[in-house]
C-alpha cells in the first residue's frame, strides 16, 4: 500500500488490486473519519478527500495501518438485479471470441455475481467485475459514436450498463429498462461501489 | 410570482450555486461556481445565503427584466451595470422595481461575472444542488433569451453598499502542492517551476487548458499507461503531448493521465477567471 498526496486535502491509496482497493474502500467508509467529503474507488486506487481544517487526513494513516488487505468486506453488500434483453448488436461476435454460442453467453453473463468495483466516465456508470474467463474480451476497435441509453456490455475484465446515451468502445450484449440514474431520485444512482449485480435474461 | 424575465444570455450564461460535491463515487463532478468567493459575494450583497444560486455569465453580456422588485448584484471583474440606461456600477446591491431592466456588460479583463439576484434562483434541485454541469448534463440548459427564472423568499440586503472588486491579472503565479504522481516526472518541482504557459481558448468549466512548456515524464515511465484514478478539483494532469490542464468545477470524476500536481484550492477562482492568453506559471510547494 502506498500513500500518494492529492494536494492540500486528500490522499490517493494506491494498492495492487482490485480486491485490495475493495477493502480499502470499505475500511475507510466504515470508519466514520470526521470531514470525509469524497471516498472514489477505482482500478488501483482510492482517493479519499477531507473538507478543510476537518483533522480528516491526519487519521487517515493511522487507520490504513490497521486495514488488512486480504479480507473483503464484512458488511452485507446491497444486491440488484437487472433485467436484460440479450439481443444486442455484438453478441456474435463475443460468441464467436468466446468459442461458444449466443445462448452460452447469456448463460456466462447470468449465472456470474458481480460487484461494483467503481463508477465513473458518466454518472451511474458502474464498473461491475466478476466476469467469467470466456467473456473477458478486449473492447471494439471502432468505437462507436452513440451507445444507446441502457445498453449492457463487456469490455476488458468488466461488464456494466451505459446510463445515458454516450459515445463507448464496449461490446454490446443487450439492453436493460432499469432507470441507472435519475437526479430526481433519492438515491440517484442505483449502482453505486461495494453493490452486488446479478443480470437476468427477460 | 417572483422572478425575472432573461433578455440577454452574452455568449454563455449559466445557473450556478455551490455545486455537488460528495458524489464523485457515482461518477458524479462536483460543479457549482468556478469562482465561489464572487458567486459567494453576489449572494450576500443581495441578503441570500451563500449557497444560493445564481447566474455565472461568461464575459457578461446579461439582460434581465424584473417582474417583481428585487435587489441584484453583480460581482467577479470590474464591469459596467445599467438598469434602464442608468450606470449603476458592479460589486453594490442595486434595486430593482418591477418591470425595470438591468443590463451586464462585458468586463476588460477577467471572465465570468456573477448576478446575484435576492431570493435566489429556484428550481428543482439534481443531488442537492442547481449547478449546470457541463460535463455530464445535470441541473438546467444554459439561459436563453425569455426564460423565466423564478426567484425564492428574499432575506434583508446587507448594508454594504460597495465592495472593490479583485483585478484580474495577466499574469498569475499559482501554488501548487506536488503529487499524486509526481514521480512519474523528471524533476518535477523543477519542470514547473521553470515552464511557462498561457491558458489556451479551449479552456472551459471542465479545466483550464495551458499552451506552453511540454512536461517530460522520467524515461521509465515513457510509455506507461495509468489505470484511471480519481480525480480533485485543481488537479494538473499531464496529457501524452506534455502539456498540463488544471481541473475545474465541472471535471471527470477519474482520469487516466498522471497528475502531477494539484494547485491550491484558494487560487482556482484566479484560474477561473483567467482568459485565454494569460500567462500561468506554477510554484511548487512543500
Amino acid at each position: 500500500m502506498r500513500l500518494r498526496r492529492c494536494g492540500a486535502n486528500a490522499v490517493l491509496v494506491e494498492v495492487d488490486s482490485l480486491d485490495e482497493v475493495d477493502a480499502v474502500r470499505a475500511a475507510l467508509a466504515d470508519a466514520d473519519l470526521p470531514g470525509l467529503l469524497d471516498l472514489v474507488p477505482a482500478a488501483r486506487t482510492v482517493l479519499a478527500s477531507f473538507q478543510p481544517g476537518s483533522g480528516g487526513l491526519a487519521r487517515l494513516q493511522p487507520l490504513l495501518d490497521t486495514v488488512d488487505l486480504a479480507v473483503r468486506a464484512v458488511s452485507q453488500p446491497r444486491e440488484v438485479v437487472l433485467p436484460v434483453h440479450y439481443d444486442g448488436p455484438d453478441l456474435d461476435l463475443v460468441a464467436q471470441t468466446a468459442g461458444m454460442d449466443v445462448d452460452g453467453v447469456i448463460e456466462a453473463h447470468t449465472s456470474a455475481e458481480y460487484r461494483v468495483a467503481f463508477c465513473g466516465f458518466a454518472p451511474g456508470f458502474g464498473y461491475l467485475t466478476g466476469l467469467p474467463e470466456a467473456l473477458v474480451q478486449p473492447r471494439l476497435d471502432n468505437p462507436r459514436k452513440r451507445v444507446p441509453r441502457g445498453s449492457v456490455a463487456i469490455a476488458g475484465e468488466f461488464t456494466g450498463a451505459y446510463p445515458t446515451a454516450s459515445p463507448g468502445g464496449w461490446r454490446l450484449l443487450g439492453r436493460t429498462d432499469a432507470t441507472l440514474f435519475d437526479p430526481d431520485r433519492e438515491p440517484a444512482a442505483l449502482l453505486s461501489p461495494g453493490d452486488s449485480v446479478r443480470f437476468e435474461a427477460v | 410570482m417572483r422572478a425575472v424575465t432573461v433578455l440577454g444570455t452574452g455568449p454563455l450564461a449559466l445557473i450556478q450555486d455551490l455545486g455537488r460535491p460528495g458524489h464523485a463515487h457515482l461518477g458524479v463532478p462536483p460543479s457549482g461556481a468556478l469562482d465561489q468567493p464572487s458567486l459567494r459575494l453576489a449572494n450576500r450583497l443581495v441578503g441570500n445565503p451563500e449557497s444560493a444560486a445564481g447566474i455565472e455569465a461568461l464575459l457578461g453580456g446579461v439582460s434581465l427584466r424584473a417582474e417583481t422588485s428585487c435587489t441584484v448584484a453583480v460581482t467577479g471583474p470590474q464591469v459596467d451595470v445599467t438598469v434602464c440606461g442608468r450606470v449603476v456600477g458592479s460589486h453594490a446591491p442595486v434595486h430593482l422595481a418591477a418591470g425595470d431592466e438591468v443590463t451586464v456588460g462585458t468586463p476588460e479583463t477577467g471572465l465570468r461575472c456573477y448576478i446575484g439576484i435576492s431570493g435566489g434562483v429556484d428550481g428543482p434541485l439534481e443531488l442537492g444542488s442547481r449547478s449546470t454541469d457541463v460535463l455530464s448534463g445535470l441541473g438546467p440548459d444554459a439561459l436563453q433569451r425569455w426564460d423565466v427564472l423564478l426567484l425564492g423568499t428574499p432575506g434583508l440586503p446587507v448594508g454594504a453598499d460597495e465592495v472593490t472588486p479583485v483585478r484580474a491579472g495577466n499574469d498569475l503565479v499559482i501554488p501548487v502542492v506536488l503529487g499524486p504522481r509526481d514521480d512519474w516526472f523528471a524533476e518535477p518541482g523543477r519542470q514547473l517551476a521553470e515552464g511557462r504557459w498561457k491558458v489556451s481558448p479551449e479552456s472551459n468549466r471542465v479545466g483550464s487548458r495551458l499552451v506552453g512548456t511540454a512536461l517530460r515524464r522520467q524515461a521509465a515511465f515513457q510509455d506507461v499507461e495509468l489505470a484511471s484514478e480519481g480525480l480533485v478539483t485543481g488537479a494538473i494532469q499531464v496529457r501524452p503531448n506534455g502539456l498540463p490542464v488544471v481541473f475545474l468545477a465541472d471535471h471527470p470524476t477519474t482520469g487516466g493521465y498522471p497528475v502531477i500536481g494539484v494547485v491550491a484550492a484558494d487560487s482556482l477562482p484566479w484560474l477561473a477567471q483567467a482568459r485565454p492568453g494569460v500567462r500561468i506559471r506554477f510554484r511548487p510547494m512543500g
